[in-house]
């Protein structure tokens, strides 16, 4: 096991954002994820990085319990949002994923307008009562997503009909307007040229500062650049977690060591 | 019988010719250079099988269709034909039977006059029988000849046959594409002979519809043939009552077979609809006039309605949405499946509820396919007869009580195609004019179909 390298060896940190503990997800009757724990801060942006198949993404989608869609998925453990065990009974799934958004892997847009994308949310959670304020939460989070410039004056044009970066963009607006606390991504980029993936990169640098981000990637140089803390995953199992400069420069597990320097996956 | 040698013709000389082709470029192929060519053997062979086949199936075809007339004329030019009545119903009784003794399908002549012209017949199709192969082995030889003159190693046989396909394939969509053409031309034709005799103003605008079969056609009252009540009974079953029924049960068992229903529930229910789509429509048609309308004139007389009928507009018009609920339903269906799961994800990623998302993404998205079934729906609906027939009634009536009895386009052109008139006289005439009517309203129902689907197309992707 490997509860001794899980936590952060950092005493000026402030209570968790989200905990999960002895997290199992199981897909039928194979285990994906293996009694996993871990501890996620808010103001970084912590990266999940592993061989595919190793179980990052299933483990991502327990935060906002979007495995619930799978119907085969199971799931074991807890996970605590600010303390609060987001598995128990009387949990509001819509109020979760409220305020833990997500941004996939492929883009998806909405088949609407730019502005409808982004006023989707805002509109099903009530958070604007008149055009206006709806109006200002679009333009802020276009703003905030760095897309503002180039959209703002079509507004109106399908949200399909931009680039694979710019929907990229859009989807993260869309995520950061409902206000979330914790954003998930899930490899992000890896459908994005590289300077569209530069973007989304500085845009997370950004955006850390206001939430909690957990973004999965199979590039070691973005876990690098981005990432405060990285997770290295394998077989459903956390391996080790801690420091993003630790993991990269002096790994404590060989498997880690392995993985960073190119040696499987 | 006779005539349908060439077409055996083309198939043995085409295969002869495949077979011949095949062997041959295996021999280009152990001599080729490294054993290999630029075409597989088989292309070989279907080139020269098409070639040889190709031609003489055309002729084959274009001889059966006139061999029969070729032979008839050649007995007619003949002496044994100066006997025969100028014209008339006589002449053809003799002349059908001589050739039905000629071809073996009679034993013996029941006409007497009939007895001298069996011989020339015989012998007539006996010569054109001989033409017809002739010509099918020289048309069989000559392409042969050309396939065989361009088989060489190095020859490009694939991309010959691919294009050979090419225009077999455009020939078949020519079939169609002709076919509705015709029809198109033959219902102008007797439309505008009908126009003839009543104008298209008392046609298209009079309220008035009751055809006299017996009336003089030379002095027709156009008055009479006012089919506004048609195009209303139509319009009022097929397009509003049976769509008030389909659109939303098709749509909301759309939706729950494809978002809600577990898969076992699914691999029931949609066979089961799939099911109702394959009825006759004519059991529909006594479903709805044994059982639908008189529980719908009690349930109307109940509540006071006292001008019921027991032939209804509601009726048909009900169980004919019940019939075309499937044609919405897998349309919308598939449309529906189609939007990709990352749509839905997305949705739910917001915090939208399954409802929400079906409401907000999944049927906007997938709405081009949903209005198209339903344009299709609509299309269907009006041209369909049998339930009309047996449960709207056919009475004229021009109104929107929807108890009452009602008729549409469909019905009178039954009624008119199989009423006692000549097939010159208007009240015929006006069953051509009635079905170019309804052609034109679903050509016009799947352009805008389609045009519809296009600029959703457009917006979405
Ligand atoms: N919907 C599902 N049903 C059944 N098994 C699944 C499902 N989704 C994932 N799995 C299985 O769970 C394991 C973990 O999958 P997961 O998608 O979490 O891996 P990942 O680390 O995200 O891989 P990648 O880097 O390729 O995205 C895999 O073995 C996968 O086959
Ligand atoms: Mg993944």
């Amino acid at each position: 096991m490997v509860t001794d390298v899980n936590q952060p060896t950092e005493t000026s940190e402030s209570a968790p954002k989200i905990r999960a503990t002895d997290v199992s997800v199981f897909y039928g009757a194979k285990k994906a994820i293996d009694q996993v724990s871990i501890d996620i801060h808010t103001e970084h942006v912590t990266a999940f990085i592993g061989p595919s198949g190793c179980g990052k993404s299933t483990f991502l989608r327990t935060f906002n319990r979007m495995n619930d869609t799978i119907a085969a998925a199971r799931m074991e453990g807890s996970i605590e949002l600010d303390g609060e065990d987001i598995y128990q009974s009387g949990m509001d799934v819509v109020q979760l994923r409220a305020r833990v958004g997500m941004v996939f892997q492929k883009p998806n847009p909405f088949p609407k307008t730019i502005y409808e994308n982004i006023a989707y949310g805002p509109r099903i959670h009530g958070l604007a009562q008149s055009k206006g304020e709806i109006d200002t939460i679009v333009e802020k989070s276009l703003r905030r997503a760095g897309l503002w410039e180039e959209v703002k004056d079509r507004l109106e044009d399908s949200g399909t009909a931009l680039s694979g970066g710019q929907q990229q963009r859009l989807c993260i607006a869309r995520a950061i307007a409902v206000d979330p606390e914790v954003i998930l991504m899930d490899e992000p980029c890896s459908a994005l040229d590289p300077i569209a993936t530069a973007k989304i990169e500085e845009l997370i640098d950004e955006l850390r500062g206001r939430y909690a981000i957990v973004i999965v990637t199979h590039s070691m140089q973005q876990a690098a650049r981005v990432s405060q803390r990285t997770a290295f995953f394998y077989l459903g199992n956390l391996v080790e977690y801690g420091h993003t400069s630790d993991i990269f420069t002096n790994p404590r597990e060989k498997r880690t060591q392995d993985y960073i320097t190119g040696r499987y996956g | 019988m006779s005539s349908a040698i060439p077409l055996l013709l083309a198939i043995g000389l085409g295969l002869a010719g495949w077979l011949v082709a095949r062997a041959r470029a295996w021999r280009f192929k152990s001599t080729a250079a490294q054993g290999r060519l630029p075409s597989l053997p088989i292309y070989h062979a279907w080139y020269a099988g098409l070639w040889i086949g190709g031609p003489v199936l055309v002729f084959a075809a274009i001889w059966i269709a006139i061999s029969g007339n070729l032979v008839l004329q050649h007995v007619l030019s003949g002496p044994a034909a100066s006997a025969l009545p100028a014209f008339g119903m006589r002449r053809d009784a003799i002349l059908n039977e001589a050739r039905n003794v000629a071809s073996g399908f009679a034993d013996r002549v029941l006409i007497p006059e009939a007895q001298g012209l069996v011989e020339p017949f015989r012998e007539a199709a006996a010569l054109y029988s001989w033409i017809g192969i002739a010509v099918a082995l020289v048309l069989g030889l000559a392409g042969g000849l050309w396939a065989f003159t361009r088989l060489k190693p190095d020859f490009a046989a694939r991309a010959r046959v691919e294009g050979g396909v090419l225009f077999v394939l455009f020939l078949a969509s020519l079939v169609a594409i002709l076919t509705t053409f015709g029809i198109f031309v033959t219902l102008v034709f007797e439309t505008v002979r009908f126009f003839g005799m009543v104008s298209p103003i008392d046609f298209l605008f009079g309220t008035h519809w009751g055809p006299d079969p017996m009336a003089n056609a030379a002095t027709t009252d156009g008055s009479r043939y006012g089919a506004i009540p048609l195009f209303w009974g139509t319009i009022f079953i097929g397009a509003i009552i049976a769509m008030i029924v389909a659109i939303p049960l098709g749509l909301m068992s759309a939706i729950y077979l494809t978002q809600y229903a577990d898969p076992r529930a699914r691999k029931w229910i949609k066979p089961a609809l799939e099911i109702l789509a394959g009825v006759p429509t004519v059991v529909y048609g006594y479903f709805a006039a044994l059982t639908v309308a008189p529980a719908i004139r009690d349930m109307a007389l109940a509540v006071g309605i006292s001008n019921a009928s027991s032939e209804s507009a509601l009726a048909a018009g009900m169980v004919m949405g019940i019939m075309i609920i499937p044609l919405v339903s897998s349309l919308a269906d598939d449309s529906i499946t189609a939007v990709p799961q990352a749509m839905r994800d997305g949705s739910l990623a917001m915090g939208a509820t399954k409802n929400e998302t079906i409401r907000r993404v999944l049927i906007p998205a997938a709405l081009p396919g949903i209005v198209a079934g339903i344009m299709l729906a609509v299309s269907r609906a009006i041209g369909e007869t049998m339930i009309v027939v047996m449960a709207a009634g056919a009475s004229a009536n021009l109104t929107a009580n929807p108890f009452e009895a009602m008729t549409t386009v469909t019905f009178q052109i039954v009624a008119m195609l199989t009423g006692e008139a000549s097939l010159e006289h208007p009240a015929t005439l006006s069953a051509f004019a009635l079905g170019f009517v309804l052609f034109i309203i679903t050509l016009v129902l799947n352009i805008a179909a389609l045009r519809v689907v296009k600029r959703f197309r457009e917006a979405y992707d």
